[in-house]
Order: structure tokens, then sequence, then C-alpha cells
């Protein structure tokens, strides 16, 4: 006999190896990412998704979600079908510390030019956004609020305001409302009777807000119809509301610097590629096209420099450096560790 | 007496036979609750009872007890559960009795008209309501234009709008048993009880009322049940200050990705309703002796 039993062997394992490759690449053709559906979705389609899957001569396709919620049931039941999902920073972050997602790997996605704070172990940034101190021009024309002590000033700037009615982002504009500057907030959040501080501060104000807001849609539409005067809210959805006739402005300043994400679910079929496709859609070009559907700022600085974003427009976004330096970034440790303590507190504020 | 004796265990074999065909008519029915509502009830109980690694704790009760939010959550619940029973039964029974003194033809006409808002889905008609009654909506710009008041009315984002929206939702569940019920009244009962010289009061009070009862208790009770498992409605018209059970346990399980703490929630809410719905009927009972002693 001429082949003898390890040339047997190596072959056999060649051709294992070759079948395998092709079902490997057979299997990876195909990707699948979730959002929160709606004109979100829909811009990140065009400006990331179908871009990148093109680039990287790939099948995408798309499905929607209510949130991370629904990817953890699919963990849970080891019944994953996506690879990607996208999702707020803070229930990635919780996600990810439950053992619920996969660990990005920072070699691959390339996050040396990004935002400091907007990545984490399990969620790489993809906008960035704020939340905001709105009000109605029509209320407030020439003296309009301009800090968070502003807000809670009912007898220099009477009217209606809203809140809102989960803790996420509801707690430091209370404390810097009561003094704290924005580089301590945290520090004082850590501390024993943080929270109660913050808590007591929302408590002066409550006889005044007449809506404690729970989505995005609503605090939008409560400006746009005139419902309050003040609110907090997602900067991107005021400037929707300004853009259709509404009586609405808002400041960056001591606002709280938050970004939305991209993870990958633990069991994801296609984890490798999903790697990859985070990684082309970090890159600058994608960030800066994704700018002209909605006034989110690029987490990666350098789509600011490529000169795709028109300068004027670029001084809007949450993430312009001009902008960073006014605001304050969400903390997502502290989140992970304090949340439900925080949210239980302040529901029993809310619920007394 | 032997052949007796056959005959009876004849019809003893007979009835067992018809017992058992009868329960395998009712097999599927019960195999649908076993499956969708048994199994899943117990699976809830499970969660709250054990963490995800299976270790039993009573951590989830226990923070039912221990954060007074809770206690008011599931107090807000209930309440706003009986007032929109209690507005739809003080605004469905007059409906109900107008509806079965008509014609046949228009008595059909009218339940048309009752089961309309069904033809909308329920997520629509609430944010109709917002339209309308907002700050800015169509009932104050309207009213303040008419002077009948000068300041907007709250109407809306708070415990009034959201019994709006709930009575207008929880309406025809208790219009329908009403009028079935009533239909089925014998008129005569009550032309005899005008002859014995009753007066039209009287009348309502000591016949027709306790004859509706039955369509009554049986339409308060499926609002009410109904009622406690409100979401969107309450979320929408309540302004967040309208905290009910249901919201909660999205926000554990949306939020929180608490499973258990939702499960607990779930668990409690049920077994209040279950401890509820036996007063009830111990009460309904009551009140039937008390109607048999008349």
């Amino acid at each position: 006999m001429t082949i003898n039993r390890s040339q047997l062997a190596i072959a056999s394992l060649a051709i294992f190896a070759a079948v395998g490759l092709v079902g490997a690449t057979a299997g990876a053709q195909e990707l699948t990412v979730v959002s929160f559906g709606g004109s979100y979705q829909e811009a990140q389609s065009k400006a990331l998704f179908q871009p990148a899957a093109k680039a990287l001569g790939i099948k995408l396709k798309e499905e929607t979600y209510t949130g991370i919620s629904d990817a953890v049931v699919k963990v849970k039941a080891g019944a994953v079908t996506w690879d990607v999902v996208a999702s707020g920073s803070g229930s990635a972050a919780r996600a990810g510390a439950a053992g619920y997602l996969e660990k990005l790997d920072y070699n691959v996605i390339d996050r040396s030019t990004f935002v400091p704070n907007t990545a984490q172990d399990y969620c790489v940034g993809g906008d960035v956004f704020s939340t905001v101190m709105a009000w109605n021009t029509k209320t407030y024309d020439d003296n309009h609020p301009k800090s968070w002590a502003d807000f809670w000033d009912v007898k220099k700037f009477p009217g209606k305001r809203s809140y809102r009615k989960g803790v996420a982002g509801a707690l430091e504009p209370a404390l810097m409302a009561d003094g704290v500057p924005a580089g301590k907030v945290y520090e004082v959040l850590s501390a024993p009777g943080g929270i109660e501080r913050a808590i007591k501060k929302i408590k002066e104000l409550k006889p005044h807000i007449s809506v404690w807001w729970t989505s995005g849609a609503q605090h939008a539409q409560l400006m746009k119809d005139g419902e309050v005067d003040m609110i907090t809210g997602w900067n991107g959805r005021f400037d929707v509301v300004a853009k259709d006739g509404g009586k609405v402005a808002y400041t960056f300043n001591q606002a709280l610097l938050d970004y939305d994400c991209y993870a990958i679910p633990k069991g994801a079929p296609h984890k490798d590629l999903a790697m990859k496709f985070l990684s082309e859609i970090s890159k600058p070009q994608y960030q800066a096209e994704f700018t002209k559907y909605i006034t989110y700022g690029p987490t990666n600085k350098k789509a600011y420099e490529i000169g795709a974003i028109d300068a004027t427009y670029a001084k809007k976004l949450p993430s312009h450096p001009d902008n960073v330096k006014e605001q304050l970034s969400i903390d997502l440790d502290w989140y992970i560790k304090n949340e439900e303590k925080a949210a239980a507190a302040y529901q029993n504020m809310l619920t007394e | 007496m032997s052949l007796g004796d056959g005959h009876a265990a004849a019809l003893r074999r007979d009835r067992t036979i018809e017992r058992w065909l009868m329960l395998s008519l009712a097999a599927p029915a019960l195999l649908l609750v076993f499956v969708c509502l048994i199994v899943p009830v117990g699976w809830l109980f499970y969660l709250s009872f054990f963490t995800d690694g299976g270790v039993a704790t009573l951590h989830n009760y226990r923070n039912l007890v221990e954060q007074p939010s809770y206690a008011r959550i599931f107090w807000t619940t209930f309440k706003v559960s009986a007032l929109t029973t209690a507005i739809c039964a003080v605004l469905g029974y007059p409906l109900a009795y107008f509806m079965s003194q008509l014609s046949a033809r228009a008595a059909n006409l009218c339940i048309i008209l009752v089961l309309l808002p069904f033809w909308t889905s329920l997520l629509v008609r609430t944010y109709a309501w917002l339209v309308l009654l907002q700050r800015t909506g169509l009932i104050n710009t309207w009213g303040m234009q008419l002077g009948l008041w000068s300041e907007p009315l709250a109407l809306v984002n708070n415990m009034t709008g959201t019994l709006i929206g709930m009575v207008h939702i929880m309406l025809p569940f208790i219009v329908l048993p009403l009028y079935g019920s009533m239909r089925t009244i014998d008129r005569t009962l009550v032309q005899a009880a005008a002859n014995l010289g009753a007066s039209p009061v009287q009348s309502f009070v000591r016949v027709f009322l306790p004859l509706s009862l039955p369509g009554l208790t049986a339409g308060a009770l499926v609002v009410f049940i109904l009622c406690l498992g409100f979401y969107i409605t309450p979320e929408v018209l309540g302004g967040g200050r309208v905290t009910m059970v249901s919201s909660r346990i999205a926000t554990d399980i949306d939020t929180f990705l608490n499973w258990g703490s939702a499960s607990a929630l779930g668990a409690v809410l049920l077994l209040l309703t279950l401890i509820l719905l036996w007063v009830a009927s111990r009460l309904a009972k009551g009140l039937s002796l008390v109607g048999a002693g008349h």
C-alpha cells in the first residue's frame, strides 16, 4: 500500500475540514439583526445594516423586537436566532452582567477613536443621545430655563412639568438641581443617603409634575400638543417635534449623555460574523451617514473628521465635542450596582 | 326481584357511560385549560419561589411586603377596577333597561351600536381619548371657547382620564349580560305588583331589580376581573400616576429582566382575585337568600 495510516488520517481530516469550512461559510452567509422597528430601525437599516452587509458580502435578515428582554427569553430557552441586537446601553449592561450576552472582542471592533464611555464589555455604542431638559418656546419665549436648578424653580418658571416614570436618568438632574456639580453626581449617589437626597428633591417638585412619561413617543407628543411646559427627554425626539412645527427647544447644558448600542446574544448562531459586522458598522463613514436620519451623534469621533457631516449640523449632535463638554455621561456601573434599589425607592416616592 | 336488580345495574352502567361521554365532550376544553392556564400559572408560581439557579427563595415575596409601593399599586388596581365596575353598572343598567323595553328589531340595532366600539382596537380608542381630553384637546378647547370654564380641566393624565377610558371600553361587557337577563324577566310580574298596589318605584325595587340581579352580578364580575389586568389604558391615560399591577409586571420583565418578581406579582394578584371572588360569591348567596325571604 502506498497510502499509510497517517496519510489517510490527514486526507480525511482535510476533507472533513473542507466540508466543515463549506458548511461554516454557507451557514455564516446570513446574519440576523434585530432592532426596535419604526423610523429608528429604518435609519439603521439604510445607514448601517444594509451597506455593511453589502460591504461584507453577506445576506442580512432584519427583525424587530420590543427590547432586550425578548432576547433574554431566547437565550434562556436556548433558542437564539438573532446574531445582533440593538439595545439601550443600560438594558444591555444589565443583560450582559446577568450573563445573557457574548463578550465583545475589541481586537476585532476598533473603539480607539470612540467618545469616552460609549463602548462596554458586552455592548458597543452605535449612536449617542442625550437626556435633555426641553421647554415650550411659547410659554418661555425670551427667558427660558437654562439648568436643572431652573427646572426645579417653579417661582421663576411657573408651568406644568413632566418627568420620567422610570428611575434611569431621573436622579442625576435632581442632584444637580440640588447644587451637586456634574462631576460629583455619581460620587454622591454612591454614598449612603445619596439616592434618598435625590428622591427628596424630586418629591419637592412632584406637585408640579403633571405627567410621568414612560416612552419617547409620549414625551414627544406631550411637547407637540403643548400638554406640559417643561420636560426631560431624548433630544432626537424633540428635534423631530420642532421640525414638525412644535414649540419646543432644549439645551445640552447638564444633559445626560447616553447611547444606544449593539450586542450579541449568548449562543448567537453566527457569533464571529456578528463581531465583524459590529466592527463594520462602528466605522466612521457609517456612523456619519446615520446622523442624516436622526439627530443622534456618532460614537466614533472620527465621523466628525471625515467631512461627511455638515459643520453647522454637527454642532447640534449630542456627541459633538462642544456638546460633550457640557454633559454628564451616564455611569452604567452605578446602574448595574444600584438601579434596582434606586427604582424601588423611586416607585415608593411615585406611588405615595 | 333479580330482574329489577339487573335493571338498576344496567341503569347505573348507562349513567356511568354517559358521564364519561360527557367528560370526553369537555376533554378538548379541559386540555386547553390545562395547557394554556394550569401549566403556565404553575410555572409562574415556580418562578416566583425559585432563583434562576433553582434555589428556593422567599425574596420576591419579602420584597412585595417590604416596599410600600407594592401595596399601593395593588390598592390602586382594585380601586380602579371597583370604580370602573361601579360606573359601568350605573351607566349600563338604565341603558340595558331601555333596550329591554324596545321591540326586538330596535333592540337588535341597539346591540349593534353597543358592540360598535369592539370594531376599533383598544389602543386606538385609548389614544382617541387622549386627543379629546388633554389640556389642548377638543373638550377643553370647546369648553373654554363656550365660556363653560376658563382654565383647562385636568381630564387626563390622572385617575379621571383612566376611568373615562376604561368605562368606555368595559361598558358593553356589562350591558350585554344585563340586557340578556332583563329580556327574560316576565313583565306580567311587574304588572301584578302594580295591580297589588305597588308604586312604580316599589315594583322596580322589589320585583324587577332582584330578578335582574343575576345579569348585573355576572356583568359586574366580568368587568371587574378584566379591569384587574388592564395595562395600556392606565398607562396612556393615567399620566404615570395610575400604576396598576400589570404595569409593574411589565417593568420588572422589560427593564429588570426579573421574572421572579414579576411572577410573584402575578401570583399575588391571582390569589387576591380568587379570594375576592369567593367573598363575592358568599355575599351573592346571602343576597339571594334575602331575596328568597321576600
